[in-house]
Formats: structure tokens, sequence, C-alpha cells
């Protein structure tokens, strides 16, 4: 028995190990590439400790611009998701019992279809209804923005009403009675009742409508015409090649979600261990540590986490110089480079003397590919680091911020493609 | 302080598709008075009370309240508060916040909605409670609470929907009395809507007794106890021996009744029922059991019944002591415990008597369910 249990534990353990390390480990490899100074994103050879690709990050003009398009729409889908969402889920409760069931299968039928065939369908739709409208072809009914808003707002808004309907069940329909009953009008019924309760279903829904929007890729790749999201700029980077600023974009979304889902475990649980105590409740609801601003305000907290991050980091990079280290790996590979050379030279001459009459063809040829092992990394090389571009970078993790909540499955899928390439440096 | 107004309702029907839930209810309470329906659960009190309230248009017939037709006017437009079943408080809400919820959808000002909280905390013996949330006070305060709230909205006619029911007993008939002081107090009409009937004796002015739809009958607590207008409301207010059997002879106001086990019985005709009842009609008899003594001997006489006792039970007060009876049912009598020798031991036969105007006669019909 005692053996069988110790088998037991030692095989729970390894599939443990086995099961995280599947879940986390292209995660974790991923995030050190971030910081490794060769071009290409790679673990091995470990060259230098770097915060370069940070700054490349903070300078590549299409991801910036292709994150602050997916916080536009990420932004509108979620306003627009929210509010078809709620009143899906409000006219539920509302109609008629019969029709219930048909009423249900068919607001959720959005998430059962493929995202692509919305993408596509979205596209027509809105390029029949302008023609039909007689707009220009630059008018708003093309406009990436509202197409893509519109496209995923289809079914993200489906994801929204699932959340509100949940809620709602919970809803004590005499309480509207009662407002009403008191003088409220049905407005203020709404307002002062209905919408209260709904505040912590309208906050998570926002969160997943949020995250799902910057992750989608099918629906938004039929839609995005001049406005390229996130996802949609790192496919297209991947046909051309990455370096490991993408890594240290992924890097700092996997920094932001872990302290952010840390910072609401640290505040539940402190909320339970007051009321464990005898605390009331209105107290522990009423006296939440920090300013009336950022009291159940998790973007706030989450700025002030990005404002501390960003700035130590800044500072560690600016008290942190990795010149001296890339000089000697340059060194070193420059004498690896003069070795090979050398060695090719030796080789050459040994073939010029060994054949005399063949030289200049050969000669060529050699000397041509040994400088193109050297040139991906040189770029990067110059004056990229020195201290006033590292400023100039704290802009960069900014908009990032709604990013963090929960949604870690969401944003591992997003950067999928960099995780493939990492098997390719073996290959070199 | 406002006075209570008029409720009437005139031949007011209330139907769901096929079921009707109210049946040509003719009620008319007046201005200031505590007014109760009482009837088993399912009988319509409390569409009635919605259709008061707002909350349900009736199918046919007309709502009154202070001589207006209520019609098309929607239940924040009217001028009657609701206290419900489960109180309704708004759990997001501080108690003070609840208790002026009426104030403030008007646009009245912090300062005034908290002085008059403290106002109605202090009248409902709960100062220095409005900081809290409804969830942290117990079910006797947020009863308070809920009654301060309908109150803080001024209105003339206070509806309250069982909200008593949640309460243990203790709780209950103390809150019993509270209700009928603030009602005197502030006094504006009430209307209370109970299964339970010691809670509208004891409160009421008037009481409406209700069966599946129907208002059997409108009254005093007294006239409804003592004088039940159908067999039901005998059966369903307070407690009641039943002698089923034929009228035999009517002498003015009174019947002579021979029930199938229990030999010929007298008994008052009740009022509804004189020059109604005719001799040979099946008929219903009603004694209470505290109406029930032991005659002093043994000889038959029209009110006096013989019986075997099956068991008797003590409830402090009074001990109950249950008989054979026809149908298999059994025959309660209450006697007060003043300390005398109980004759009552099991397997005894026993000699009833009851004074034959404190004893009713009614056309034969459904008795409420046990």
């Amino acid at each position: 028995m005692k053996t069988n249990s110790l088998l037991l534990k030692v095989l729970l353990g390894a599939y443990l190990v086995v099961f995280f390390g599947y879940l986390l480990g292209p995660l974790i490899v991923m995030s050190f590439t971030a910081f490794n100074s060769p071009s290409f994103p790679k673990l091995t050879p470990w060259e230098c400790l770097t915060f370069e690709w940070f700054d490349v990050l903070a300078n590549d003009e299409r991801i910036l611009n292709g994150i602050e398009n997916s916080i536009i729409i990420g932004i509108g889908t979620v306003i627009l998701s929210v509010i078809m969402g709620l009143a899906g889920a409000l006219m539920l409760t509302q109609i008629w019992p019969k029709l219930r069931a048909t009423y249900y299968t068919i607001v959720i039928a959005p998430i059962l279809i493929p995202g692509v065939v919305l993408g596509i369908s979205t596209l027509v739709f809105w390029d029949r209804i302008s023609i039909m409208l007689g707009m220009s072809t630059g008018g708003i009914l093309h406009n990436g923005i509202f197409l893509t808003i519109l496209g995923q707002s289809t079914f993200i808004a489906s994801y929204c009403m699932l959340v509100f309907i949940a809620r709602l069940q919970r809803f004590d329909t005499g309480l509207t009675e009662a407002a009403l009953d008191l003088g409220a009008t049905h407005v203020q019924a709404f307002r002062k009742i209905l919408l209260p309760f709904m505040k912590p279903a309208i906050g998570s829904a926002a969160v997943l409508a949020f995250l799902a929007s910057f992750e989608n890729y099918n629906t938004t790749t039929f839609t995005f015409g001049k406005y390229p999201t996130l996802t949609i700029e790192l496919a297209q980077k991947v046909r051309y090649g990455i370096n490991p600023s993408i890594s240290a974009l992924a890097f700092i979304i996997i920094v932001l979600t872990v302290i952010g889902a840390l910072a609401h475990e640290i505040y539940r649980r402190r909320q339970q261990l007051a009321l464990a105590n005898g605390a009331p409740v209105s107290a522990v609801a009423g006296s939440f540590q920090l300013p009336k601003i950022l009291s159940g305000n998790p973007a706030a907290i989450i700025l002030i986490l990005l404002t501390l991050g960003g700035a130590s980091t800044i500072w560690f990079a600016q008290s942190y110089s990795p010149d001296s280290c890339k000089m000697d790996v340059r060194e070193q590979k420059r004498l690896i480079q003069e070795e090979r050379i050398k060695a090719i030279r030796e080789k050459r001459q040994l073939n010029i003397q060994q054949k005399q009459h063949q030289g200049p063809d050969v000669f060529g040829g050699s000397k041509s590919t040994a400088p193109a092992t050297q040139s991906p990394g040189k770029g990067a090389f110059g004056n990229v680091f020195d201290p006033g571009n590292l400023d100039k970078s704290a802009p960069a993790p900014k908009p990032e911020k709604p990013v963090t909540s929960p949604g870690k499955g969401a944003f591992g899928d997003v950067f999928s493609p960099q995780n493939l390439d990492k098997a390719a440096p073996k290959e070199d | 302080m406002t006075k209570g107004v008029d409720v009437d309702l005139e031949n007011v029907w209330i139907r769901f598709g096929n079921f009707v839930a109210v049946r040509e209810a003719n009620v008319n309470i007046k201005g200031g008075e505590f007014f109760s329906f009482l009837g088993p659960s399912g009988c319509g009190k409390t569409t009635i009370l919605r259709s008061v309230s707002g909350f349900l248009e009736p199918s046919d017939g007309k709502v009154r309240i202070g001589g207006k037709d209520m019609a098309g006017i929607g239940p924040n437009k009217r001028p009657t508060a609701l206290i419900f079943q489960n109180l309704a408080l708004f759990p997001l809400m501080k108690v003070w916040e609840n208790i002026t919820f009426s104030m403030e959808v008007k646009g009245a000002s912090k300062a005034e909605r908290r002085k008059r909280a403290d106002e109605l905390l202090d009248m409902i013996a709960l100062p220095d409670q409005g900081e809290k949330l409804p969830s942290e006070l117990s079910g006797g305060q947020k009863q308070r609470v809920a009654i301060a709230r309908a109150l803080c909205a001024e209105p003339d006619v206070l509806l309250l929907d069982e909200p008593l029911s949640a309460l243990d007993l203790k709780l209950r008939q103390h809150m019993r009395t509270e209700l009928r002081e603030i009602q005197q107090r502030v006094g504006i009409t009430f209307i209370y809507i109970t299964h339970d009937q010691g809670e509208a004796l004891t409160m009421s002015d008037n009481v409406a007794v209700m069966r599946a739809g129907v208002i059997d009958q409108i009254g005093s607590g007294h006239a409804v106890y003592n004088d039940p207008a159908t067999p039901f409301v005998a059966s369903f207010v307070g407690e009641n021996n039943v002698f089923r059997g034929k009228v035999k002879s009517i002498d003015g106001n009174m019947a002579l009744v021979s029930t199938n086990r229990t030999g010929e019985l007298l008994a008052r005709i009740a009022t509804t029922a004189q020059g109604k009842l005719k001799v040979g009609d099946p008929a219903m008899m009603f004694v209470r059991p505290e109406v029930l003594n032991i005659a002093p001997d043994t000889s038959p006489a029209v009110n006096r019944l013989t019986t075997s006792v099956l068991h008797e039970e003590f409830e402090g007060l009074i001990y109950n002591v249950f008989m054979e009876g026809s149908e298999g049912k059994e025959i309660k009598m209450s006697l007060v415990n003043v300390g005398k020798q109980r004759q009552s031991a099991e397997g005894n036969n026993l000699t009833l008597e009851y004074v034959p105007e404190q004893a009713v006669v009614l056309p034969a019909g459904e008795l409420a369910s046990e």
C-alpha cells in the first residue's frame, strides 16, 4: 500500500510538472528570449542580458499602431457589446415565455458560427448597405474600425449576454416593483436599482469583451481595412521574420496579467479575512484602503502598477549597461569570424596553391557568405540603447493596461506565431 | 399628517387567460381604516392588492382611490405604498438610503433625506442603524425598515402583503401590536393581506374573507367570527366543529337540525341565511370548541350531545379534549384551565352542552380544507 501511494504521488507530481510545463513552458521560454541579445528570439546560446528589445518594441511604429487600433476597437466593442448584451439579456426576461427558448437559440447562435463567416458576412452586408445608400467607398461603412467593431460585436455581445443572464437570474424583480411603487419612474428604477445590481456583471462582461476583441484574428482579418490591429500586425510580421521585441511585448503582457491577477486575489482574500473576523459588510465594502477614485476601479490600480513597473524597468535599464557584455560578445564573434576568415583564407590559399588556374571564381563566393551570418544583429546594436531613447519607451506599455486581467489563455494564443518560431534557431 | 382616503373596488374581475383569479369583488374601504383580506394561499388576495397598487389592471370593473378612478395610472403615480412579502429592501443601499428612496427619486437633497431618515429611524426605534446594510439587520428590524420606507413616501394608502409571514411567532405577535399602533398614529388607510386569521382579527377594523377568488364575507372581526356568512368562513376563521344534517324545523331565528350521528341539535340561523333556509334543506351546524362545555348531567336535550373521548391535549391556558365525531372527524372542546379536576379520561363517554345562540346553522356548502 505504502509504495503504491508513493508511486501514485510521484506519478501525480510528474503529471503536474508535465501539465504546467505544457501550459506555461512556452510563455516562460518566450519571456526569457526577450532579454537575450541575439536578434532572433532564442534562449540558447545565452549571450547578453539586454533590454534593447523593449526599446525596439517602443520604436516599432507598426506594432504601436496595431496596439492603438486594437485598443480603439476594443473600447468600441466593449461599449457596443455590453449595451447589446444587456439589452438582449433584459429582453430574455421580458419576452413571452413561449418564445424564450427560440429567442435564446437565436441570440446565442453567433457564438457557434465560425468567426471567418461572421467576418465575411459583415464585410459583404455593410458593403451592400453602403451601396444601397449610395455612399462612396471611403465612407464610414467601409471604415476598418467601424466594420471591425461591428463584426466582433456580433458574437462578443452574445458572450456578454450570457454573463448578464447569469446575473439577472438572481435579480429579484420585486425590487424594481418596490422602486416603482415608491414613485420612481421606469428609468429611475433601471438606473438606481437594476444597474447597480448589474455592475459587477457589467465589469466582467467588459473585461471579457475587451479580451475577446483584443485577441480576435479570424473575424478582424476580413474587416480591418486600413486599420490593422495588433494581432493582424503580428501575423503579418511573422511572414517577414521576427525579432525578440515581440517576446518583449509578450513579456509585458504576461507580467501585467500576473500582477493584475495577484492584486485581485490579494484584495479578495483580505476582504474575506475581514469578514471572517466579524467586520460588518458595510465597513469592509466602504473602507477600501485606496483613495476613492481607485476603489473598485481596477483600471486605475493597473495604471499605477504599470507606472511603477515601467519606472523600475527604466531605472534598471539605465543603471545596468549591457554594452560591455555586448562588446565582449561582439569581440568574441569577431574573433570567431576572423578565425573563420583566416581558415577560409588558408583554405583558399591552399586551393590556390593546389588549383592555380581556378582562383577568382571561388574567392568571390566564399567571401560573400561570411558577412551574411553577422548582419542581422548589426542594425540593432547601433545607438538604440542610449538613455534618451529609453525615456521614449515609457508610453509603449501604457496602452496595454486593460489587458492585464484574467485572460491569460487569450494572450497565449495571440503570440502563438512566435512560439512556433522558437524552434527555428535550433535548425540554424 | 395625511388623512387616509377611501379605496373602492367596484365589480372587479381579474383573469389570467382562462383562469379567474378574482371574481366580482365589491369592497368599500373607508379612509383611515385597517382593512384585511383574509384567505388561504392562492385565493386571489395578493392579486387584489396588486390591482390596488397598480401592478395589475383589473380585467373588468374599477379601482378607485379617494374617489378617483385609477385605470391607466401606474404604480409610481398612485398614492399607495406597498410592503412586499419578502420586503424587497434594496440590498445595495444603506438603511437610510432605503428609507428615503421615495425622496431621492423626487430629487430631494441629501441633507433633507438624512433628516427625514433620522426621524423615521427614531419612529421605528432603530436610531443609529442608518449606516448599515439591510443584510446586517435582523428580521424584525428589516420589517420595520420596510415600513419606514413605505411611510416615507407619505402614501394615502399603505398596502401590506403578508409582511409578518417570515417572522417567528413571538416577533409576529409583537409586530402586530406595533403595526396597529403605527396605523393609529399616522391615520392612513392600511390594507393588509394575510392567511393568518389571528393577525386579521387582532389588527383589523374590517376583514374580507376570500375563497378561490370570491369574497365570501366582509365585516368586523366579531361579525366574521361569530356570524359567518358561509360554511367556508365558519371553518376558515378560527376553529369550528361541523355537524352535517337537514333542517327539521325553524322557529324564528332558531333552527333544529337533525344531524347524521349526534341527534337533533338546536342553533341560531346565521344572519345571511335567515329567511332563506327552509325546512328540509341540507344544512351545516357549527359549534366552536370554546362554546362546548361538559354538561352537569347526562339527560338528553336539543343542545346536548353524547360522545366518547379519544384523546386530550394540554396547551397551558386551555386544554383541548378530542372526541369521536361523524365522518371520522373529531369533535374538539376547549376548556379553560382553571385548575379543576378533569373528568375526561380516555374512552369515557361525555355529555356536552352549549348555548344554542352561540352555535350557527348555515346552508350546506364548501368547507375550508384543513
